[in-house]
């Protein structure tokens, strides 16, 4: 592949559309297959954005998601206007959710979503302001020397 | 082992997929909470899940499953299938419990995708 400048593109999530749900995750991993990147990446990419995209689903109003691609890293931008998160540290935390029993039985709500993001991505940045909304925001290298290693933090 | 195999093994019935039987499986994955699908399986896996809904479609697809098998004669509804069609995921149905289907399959010598996680999360 060879890409001399990025490529960006966005797409909107809705709040408690749980049909949808899946989808703008689903037009990331095509678009990173159309481009040929590695499978064991779009793979990791795709997860951590559905992942993202169902705590849009299930927990915020609206959102934005933006995939940035250049030569060196995918990044993805999960832009949500929505009750946002008291406390950050205590939301990574597997196990850790309020989602209702609705939510579960959908198969989602057990605390991990935040935690999968973390553990497929390269470096991952929460930001939220509680009755505002959240934005998180990960990086994958593409860069074979760059990954790795970051995944301490 | 083929996706044929697997279908006969469990006595399954074919919602969708039915030219695609002849697909390789390498793994075997068996959950009703998709983010721990997500978490834990490889691509080329088949998920055994008790949960029927478009998330288990989007999941499978999302984590590169390659089939998946409903359990205990639960049946998706026509949009399942139709979403399960348009992004080539075989769906089958089984009589038997999520317990009885993986233990059917594990015996057979088809191998977790957990442990391969869990060894590879270990070592990196
Ligand atoms: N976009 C979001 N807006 C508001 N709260 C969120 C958001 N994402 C996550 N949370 C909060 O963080 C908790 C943990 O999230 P996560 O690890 O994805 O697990 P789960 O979604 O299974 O509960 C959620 O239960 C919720 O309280
Ligand atoms: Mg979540």
């Amino acid at each position: 592949m060879r890409m001399d400048k990025s490529y960006s593109q966005s797409f909107e999530i809705t709040g408690n559309n749980f049909f949808d749900a899946g989808k703008a995750a689903t037009e990331v991993k095509m678009i990173l297959k159309q481009i040929g990147i590695n499978s064991d990446i779009i793979r990791r990419v795709a997860i951590a954005s559905y992942e993202a995209e169902m705590n849009v689903v299930m927990y915020a109003k609206r959102a934005s998601m933006t995939i940035e691609i250049s030569q060196e890293k995918i990044k993805i931008v999960v832009d949500d206007e929505g009750p946002g998160i008291q406390n950050i540290e205590l939301a990574m935390k597997e196990g850790y959710s309020t989602a209702t029993t609705e939510m579960r039985e959908m198969g989602f709500g057990a605390g991990m979503g935040l935690p999968n993001i973390k553990r497929n991505a390269d470096h991952l940045k929460i930001e939220s302001e509680v009755g505002k909304g959240t934005k998180v925001e990960f990086v994958i290298e593409l860069k074979e020397s760059a990954r790795g290693g970051s995944k301490e933090r | 082992m083929t996706l044929n195999e697997i279908s006969k093994l469990l006595s399954c019935e074919v919602f969708c997929g039915e030219d695609q039987l002849n697909m390789d499986i390498e793994f075997g994955c068996a959950s009703d909470l998709m983010s721990d699908v997500l978490a834990f399986s490889r691509s080329g896996a088949i998920l055994l899940t008790g949960l029927v809904n478009t998330q288990t479609i989007h999941t499978a697809f999302i984590a590169e499953i390659n089939a998946v098998v409903f359990v205990r004669r639960k049946k998706p509804d026509k949009d399942i299938v139709a979403l399960a069609r348009e992004k080539h995921i075989p769906l089958l149905g089984t009589p038997y419990s999520l317990y009885e289907a993986s233990g059917i399959l594990y015996k057979t010598g088809l191998i977790s995708t957990m442990e391969c996680i869990s060894v590879k999360n270990e070592n990196g």
